[in-house]
């Protein structure tokens, strides 16, 4: 186990990177903190499998350096890094047994062979596979081939850390439920440092003590679950976490007072954005429907997802989303928005704006 | 739902069949047709039952030719099969020198049989060719066309020379179309050179390899041209396969009902052995499993 800090790290699949664009991962400093696991989230073609298999060795990186408890790494390959690692789509050993398979990153480490058959039988009990031991893992489903993957990546107990490169892409929904908990359990029991890769943000949010969120090969924002909900350091981090996103208005912003389509209102607190277009985020929670204040606005259309329901506005000729609770009714005169001041940010330039004097 | 019987639709087989029947049935026939009969010239035949079959079962030279030819085919195997699997596993994975090797690579392929047999014919001459010329310098005694070693020895260097890119370009089609997780999935379990060949190289390979083996037995098991241009079945018969052999009995001595018996049987060696190729490689896949 191990802390791993990334210090002045960047990558370019290209031999001579000239400008900033031709890094797919940019300059990035940042401590993974021993024992805790966090997700790496973002679109796909953010560089978040870049930065995972820099960290594993698998790629070296154009500049920086990796270190592993304060020693340097950057040169080590995979084997002495001591990681374990888990891919998209799954890699068996087709000729060998799933016992086989599980033992043999234990066997290639000349491990106890008492030792080996009784992490082969924990980790087989782990994956719901103890069945299937003595079979060959050629022929059996995605789903199963899978989790041996996984139970592959979980079976050495030492390693300095563990990382999953979207790992639940191809199991069954309901597994996938299964197995998120069991990793989350296994992190609980011994501690592993984990970083879990993945564009699926209840995955990230439920898996992860800590989200770090990936945006054109640059992390955006690293916090908790919450954070991110509350305070989105970037218009994207809004915009992908939620369902539906932050609503994002060019507005303009005096001290304490916006302005967004002529019509002003005011902010829990003062502001100061320095140049570039201005933005005001508002997660649809935060929006209230009425026919007194805000924002002139026509509900387009009213869609119940179960727990709440989503309705669509038109705002000056922008989609607007808001959420209402579930049996709340919609006031059918609905003809302005506003903001619940709490959960209104201001951005310049696609970067939150702190607030003067006030909360972080 | 009622289906109409319609019988006209054997009618479109018919082109199939007649095309079949004059490229394959009837050559075919009229070898069995010649296998069974004896002639005296003036085309006039006899009717001789299995006659030539029991003699040819009796026949020492025959079954020489058939030990030559599965010892040759066996050498083949045993050399190009590892050495083309080897020139795969060296050869770049991406980049320009992957080009310049398939070109290079492709180069004996497309040379035609009879010259490279000429080719070698030449190069192992001991008064103008390089290799003779130089072996012979050098002090080793080298000459195909009086030495069985020599003779052997040029053979199967020349169909090495001129096949094992076959197989070193099927083995490295198998090679590339493994997925780089698997490779980066091996350096994570810390698996060694020898493992990563044996449990992913050699298991994604397998399907094309058996491919290459049945190719390269098939031809070798059929080689005529180029023993014929180099050594000529000698020296003696030392290098007299079975193809070489039926060509010597049908038109050097134009016996055509125990070359027709000896055709037959040729033909279901190679039948038999296919067949048995065949079952290995359908057995091979049901291994597979459902996918």
């Amino acid at each position: 186990m191990a802390k791993i800090t990334l210090d002045n790290l960047a990558h370019s699949y290209l031999p001579n990177p000239k400008s900033e664009d031709d890094f797919a991962l940019k300059e990035l400093n940042h401590d993974w903190v021993d024992g805790e696991a966090y997700a790496l989230l973002g679109a796909s073609g953010c560089g978040k499998s870049t930065l995972l298999n820099i960290i594993s060795g698998l790629l070296h990186p154009s500049q920086g350096r990796i270190l592993f408890n304060d020693v340097d790494v950057t040169d080590a390959p995979t084997a002495q890094r001591n990681i374990a690692q888990v891919f998209q789509f799954p890699v068996v050993y087709d000729t060998m047994t799933v016992r086989e398979n599980l033992a043999f990153p234990l066997r290639n480490r000349g491990a106890d062979p008492a030792y080996i058959a009784q992490r082969v039988s924990q980790i087989a009990a782990m994956i719901g596979m103890e069945a299937e031991l003595d079979r060959k893992a050629r022929g059996l489903t995605a789903d199963s081939k899978q989790k041996i993957s996984l139970g592959r990546g979980m079976v050495r107990e030492d390693v300095n850390a563990l990382l999953f490169d979207e790992p639940l892409t191809v199991i069954d929904p309901h597994m996938k439920w299964e197995l998120r908990t069991q990793l989350k359990s296994l992190h609980h029991e011994f501690g592993h440092t984990m970083i879990y890769v993945t564009h699926d943000q209840t995955e990230a949010l439920t898996f992860a003590d800590k989200v770090v969120v990936m945006y054109d090969g640059r992390v955006v924002q690293i916090g908790t679950p919450q954070e991110l909900f509350e305070r989105p350091a970037h218009t994207f981090v809004g915009y992908f976490i939620g369902s539906p996103g932050m609503n994002l208005f060019d507005a303009s912003v005096e001290g304490p007072r916006a302005t967004i389509g002529g019509v002003s209102f005011d902010l829990d607190a003062a502001y100061r954005p320095k140049g570039g277009s201005v933005q005001i985020g508002v997660r649809p929670e935060f929006i209230r429907l009425g026919s007194d204040n805000g924002l002139p606005a026509r509900i387009t259309r009213v869609e119940d997802v179960g727990r709440h329901k989503i309705v669509r506005l038109d705002v000056q000729g922008n989609a607007v989303s808001a959420i209402a609770a579930e049996g709340a009714a919609i006031p059918t005169d609905t003809t302005r928005i506003a903001f619940d001041p709490r959960g209104v940010n201001v951005y310049a330039d696609d970067w939150r704006v702190k607030a003067e004097g006030g909360l972080a | 739902m009622q289906k109409t019987v319609n019988q006209k639709a054997w009618f479109l087989v018919l082109p199939v069949l007649v095309l079949v029947a004059f490229s394959a049935v009837i050559p075919l026939m009229t070898v069995v047709n010649y296998s069974v009969q004896d002639t005296f010239g003036n085309n006039q035949f006899f009717w001789n039952g299995i006659g030539w079959f029991k003699d040819l079962l009796d026949s020492e030279r025959m079954w020489d030719a058939l030990r030559r030819q599965f010892v040759f085919s066996a050498i083949i195997l045993a050399i190009e099969i590892p050495l083309g699997v080897f020139v795969a596993l060296n050869m770049p994975k991406k980049g320009v020198w992957v080009s310049v090797c398939l070109v290079l690579m492709s180069l004996p392929l497309l040379i035609p049989w009879n010259v490279v047999g000429t080719i070698w014919q030449i190069f192992g001459r001991v008064d103008i060719g390089l290799l003779g010329y130089t072996l012979d310098k050098l002090g080793i005694s080298y000459n195909y066309t009086q030495d069985f070693f020599a003779a052997w020895a040029t053979l199967i260097v020349m169909d090495v020379w001129h096949w094992t890119s076959l197989v070193a370009l099927l083995a490295y089609a198998g090679l590339q179309s493994i997925p780089d997780a698997y490779y980066q999935a091996a350096k994570i379990d810390q698996a060694s050179r020898w493992k990563v060949f044996r449990y992913i190289e050699l298991p994604k390979m397998a399907g094309v390899l058996m491919i290459a083996i049945l190719l390269r037995f098939m031809d070798s098991f059929m080689i005529y041209t180029e023993p014929f241009v180099v050594t000529g079945g000698g020296p003696g018969n030392a290098t007299t396969f079975l193809s070489i052999d039926l060509v010597k009995m049908a038109l050097g001595q134009f016996d055509l009902g125990p070359a027709a018996a000896f055709s037959i049987m040729y033909f279901l060696v190679i039948l038999l052995i296919s067949w048995v190729f065949y079952t290995v490689m359908t057995n091979l896949d049901k291994r597979d499993g459902p996918r």
